[in-house]
C-alpha cells in the first residue's frame, strides 16, 4: 500500500464521485456550521427553488458576528448597531425554524463565535469534512479535519446536497522543529509561518503542521495555528490527532461517550501521515528561534518579533503598509502609543487565551486612555472564565468584559477601531480599515495584547513574566 | 435554472487599481454585509475608498469613471485575499465588472468570481506590467478560446478550471449537477456509515 499523508485518508474517504480532467470530483461534508452573514442568499436560492436542507442533522447555526456584545436592556432589547443587522439575525432565526436546524441563539448554553463553538461542542470530530461560510474555518483541522471556507453559493450546495463540487489541491507539510521559548505561543507561531509562507505562499496546498513544537502546543494553540493558514493563502490546515486531541474532546457533547469513544479513537489515532508520505512541498521551520511577534503593516504576512522593532521597508508594498500603520523603518515597537486592545475572535477568544491575557492583567492597570475590550469566544467561555474569576482579573484592570461575538475581529456589530487609532488585536487581519475605517491594527497574542494593554505601547510581554518570576 | 448568463467573448476599457493585495476588507467593508440580498452592493464597492465618512466623494477613480465604458478591473499583484464573502464579487458585479486580472488571484474569492460569471484572469507579470503600463487601453477576453487580447495585439491563453469554464460557457448551473448526483450521494452515505 503506498503512504498516504493525512490530508489523503481524510480526502479519499469523502469522495462520493473521484474528479476528471473536466469535472470536479464530488466530496461529502459531514460538517456544516452555519451564521447570520453568509447564509441568507443561500437559503433565499433553495427556497427559490423549492428545495429544503438535506442534512439538518449535519447542520448548525450560530449567531455570532452582527450580534452586539454589549447585553439586552432592562426590556430585552438587544443594542443592534443597524436595523439591518437586526433583520439579519432573525433571517436566520427562521430560515432555521422553516428547514428544522438547531440554531445556538440566544437562548443556547453554547451560543458563540462558530469556530470556538464546533470543536467545543465535539461536533468537530477527526477526519470529519468541515465547511462554513467563513475562511477562519481551517481552525477546526487542529483536530485531524478537511475544514474549509465556502462562499454562500457553496453554502447552498452543502444545504441542498450535503456535497461540493471540489479539486484536490497540493499538499504543503510545514515542520516546525525544537522547543518553544518561554513566553511564546501559538499565535507566535502562526505568524511566523505567515511571514516565512509569505500572504499567497499557502495558495493552492492544503497545510499540515507538524514537528515538535505543533506536538508540544495545547489544543488551543493548535487551532490557533491552524485558523491563520488561510492567511498564507491556504484553505486548509491540519494537525493529525494524538491523544492531547483524544483527551481533549473527550466527553463532549456530540462525540461518542464510553467505549464507542475509545473505539472511535483508534481510528482517529490511524489517521496520522504515513511514514513516507509524499508532499508537493515540504517547509522547515526551527521553533526555538521563534519570539513573540507583532505586525507591523497591513497583511498577516507583515510580522517580526517584537525585540527587532520595526523592518526597514525594501519595497512598494511595504513603504505603502508603514505609511498607512504610521510607522517609521528601524524603530522600536515601544514609541507605538496603543489606544485599544481587543482580545477575543475564533483565532484567540478560548479558555486558554484568556488565562494567558488575564495573567499579565492581574494586579496590573490598563495604561490611561487605552481601551481594552475582552470578548469571549462562547458562552461556555464566557461562564468558565466568570467561573475561574478571569472578569474580576479585566474589570479590576480596566478592561471591558462584553457578551461573546466576533466584535472587534470584524467591527460589523459596532464595536470598532476609531479612524486613526492603533489597535493590538488578537485577530487573524490587519486590513486597511478592517477593524473600522482608517482603524490600524498590530496582531499579536494575547499574552502581548495585555503586555500592550497595560504598557500603553506594543510591549513584549515577557518584560511582565519576568517581573513576576523575580 | 442556472446562476448566469452565459458568457462567450466581450471588449471592454480596463480600469486599473495597481495596489497589491487587494483585500475583500477593501472590495466591500465588512460593516456592509448586514444585507440579507445579492443586489444594490455596487455602490459601497471600495466604499472607503470612494467615500469619505460623511459620505462625501473622495477624488477617486471609481468615482469619475463611467463604469459601463470599464468591464475590466486590473488590480495590482495578489487580488481578492481575505474572507469567503461573495459580497465581494457580488458587489464588483454590481458596479459593473465583468472580469477581473491579476498576477495571482486568491483561492476562494476566484471560486466565488467562477459562480456568479465574474471571470478571474491570471496572467504574467510581463503582461500584468503592460496592463498597467497602458491603464487606458481596450482588452477583448474571449471564454470559449481562454484568449485575451490586448491593444497592442498581443494574444494570451489564460486559464480556467473546465468544469467552471463549461459552467460559464453554457449557463450549466453548478448546483443543479450536484442535485442529479443526489442517487450516488444517497449510495455513498449508505455505505460510509453516514445516513440519517
Ligand atoms: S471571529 Fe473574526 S475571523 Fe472568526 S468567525 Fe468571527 S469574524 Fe470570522
Amino acid at each position: 500500500m503506498t503512504a498516504k499523508s493525512l490530508f489523503e485518508k481524510v480526502w479519499d474517504a469523502h469522495v462520493v464521485e473521484p474528479e476528471g480532467a473536466d469535472k470536479p470530483a464530488v466530496l461529502y461534508i459531514d460538517l456544516h456550521l452555519v451564521h447570520e452573514v453568509t447564509s441568507p442568499q443561500a437559503f433565499s436560492e433553495l427556497d427559490a427553488r423549492g428545495l429544503k436542507v438535506r442534512r439538518p442533522d449535519r447542520t448548525f447555526a450560530t449567531l455570532d458576528h452582527s450580534i452586539p456584545t454589549l447585553r439586552p436592556d432592562a426590556d430585552g432589547n438587544r443594542p443592534y448597531v443597524t436595523a439591518q443587522a437586526k433583520k439579519q439575525v432573525e433571517t436566520l432565526e427562521a430560515n432555521a425554524a422553516t428547514h428544522g436546524l438547531r440554531l445556538f441563539g440566544y437562548d443556547a448554553e453554547n451560543r458563540g463565535v462558530v469556530h470556538v463553538i464546533g470543536p467545543e461542542m465535539g461536533l468537530t470530530q477527526p477526519g470529519y469534512t468541515v465547511v462554513c461560510g467563513d475562511s477562519h474555518t481551517s481552525t477546526h483541522g487542529a483536530f485531524g479535519c478537511i475544514a474549509f471556507g465556502i462562499g454562500t453559493s457553496e453554502v447552498g450546495h452543502v444545504l441542498a446536497t450535503q456535497c461540493l463540487a471540489q479539486r484536490k489541491p497540493k499538499t504543503m507539510r510545514i515542520t516546525v522543529d525544537g522547543k518553544l521559548q518561554p513566553g511564546v505561543t501559538g499565535k507566535d507561531v502562526a505568524l511566523t509561518v505567515i511571514a516565512t509562507l509569505g500572504f499567497s505562499g499557502g495558495t493552492g496546498y492544503a497545510l499540515e503542521y507538524a514537528g515538535d513544537v505543533i506536538r508540544d502546543l495545547d489544543m488551543e494553540g493548535r487551532m490557533t495555528v491552524c485558523n491563520l493558514s488561510i492567511e498564507a493563502g491556504a484553505r486548509c490546515g491540519m494537525i493529525a490527532p494524538d491523544q492531547k486531541t483524544i483527551d481533549w474532546l473527550r466527553g463532549r457533547q456530540y462525540v461518542p461517550q464510553g467505549e464507542a469513544y475509545d473505539e472511535a479513537a483508534k481510528g482517529w489515532l490511524a489517521l496520522a501521515s504515513d511514514e513516507g508520505a509524499v508532499f508537493d512541498k515540504e517547509i522547515r521551520i526551527d521553533g526555538s528561534t521563534i519570539e513573540p511577534m507583532a505586525t507591523w503593516g497591513t497583511s498577516p504576512d507583515q510580522g517580526a518579533a517584537i525585540v527587532r522593532g520595526v523592518p526597514v521597508a525594501d519595497n512598494e508594498d511595504q513603504e505603502r503598509a508603514l505609511k498607512y500603520m504610521g510607522f517609521t523603518g528601524g524603530e522600536a515597537r515601544e514609541v507605538e502609543k496603543v489606544d485599544v486592545v481587543f482580545i477575543g475572535s475564533c483565532t484567540n477568544g478560548r479558555m486558554a487565551d484568556l488565562r494567558a491575557a488575564a495573567a499579565i492583567m492581574k494586579g496590573r492597570k490598563v495604561a490611561p486612555g487605552v481601551r481594552a475590550l475582552v470578548v469571549p469566544g462562547s458562552e461556555w467561555v464566557r461562564l468558565e472564565a466568570e467561573k475561574e474569576g478571569l472578569h474580576e482579573i479585566f474589570l479590576d484592570a480596566g478592561a471591558e468584559w462584553r457578551l461573546p461575538g466576533c466584535s472587534m475581529c470584524i467591527a460589523m456589530n459596532g464595536d470598532f477601531v476609531s479612524p486613526g487609532q492603533l489597535a493590538v488585536s488578537t485577530s487573524n487581519r490587519n486590513f486597511e480599515g478592517r477593524q473600522g475605517p482608517g482603524s490600524r491594527t498590530v496582531l499579536a497574542s494575547p499574552a502581548t495584547a495585555a503586555a500592550s494593554a497595560v504598557a500603553g505601547h506594543v510591549a513584549d510581554p515577557r518584560q511582565f513574566m519576568a517581573l513576576e518570576e523575580a | 435554472m442556472s446562476n448566469q448568463e452565459p458568457i462567450h467573448s466581450f471588449s471592454s476599457r480596463i480600469l486599473v487599481l495597481p495596489e497589491a493585495n487587494i483585500d475583500t476588507d477593501q472590495i466591500i467593508p465588512a460593516r456592509f454585509l448586514t444585507t440579507t440580498t445579492k443586489v444594490g452592493l455596487g455602490k459601497v464597492a471600495f466604499n472607503d475608498w470612494r467615500y469619505t465618512a460623511d459620505g462625501s466623494n473622495k477624488p477617486h477613480i471609481l468615482n469619475e469613471i463611467d463604469p459601463t465604458e470599464h468591464r475590466v478591473l486590473v488590480g495590482g499583484n495578489n487580488f481578492g485575499c481575505g474572507s469567503s464573502r461573495e459580497h465581494a464579487p457580488w458587489a464588483l458585479m454590481d458596479y459593473g465588472f465583468q472580469a477581473v486580472i491579476s498576477t495571482e488571484i486568491a483561492d476562494i474569492f476566484k471560486s466565488n468570481c467562477l459562480k456568479n460569471g465574474l471571470l478571474p484572469v491570471v496572467v504574467s507579470k510581463d503582461v500584468h506590467d503592460k496592463l498597467l503600463a497602458n491603464p487606458q487601453q481596450r482588452v477583448t477576453i474571449d471564454l470559449q478560446n481562454n484568449a485575451l487580447t490586448l491593444e497592442d495585439g498581443t494574444v494570451i491563453t489564460f486559464e480556467v478550471e473546465a468544469f467552471a469554464r463549461q459552467c460559464l460557457l453554457e449557463g450549466v448551473d453548478a448546483m443543479g449537477w450536484l442535485l442529479k448526483r443526489l442517487p450516488d450521494i444517497e449510495k455513498f452515505e449508505q455505505s460510509h456509515g453516514k445516513a440519517a
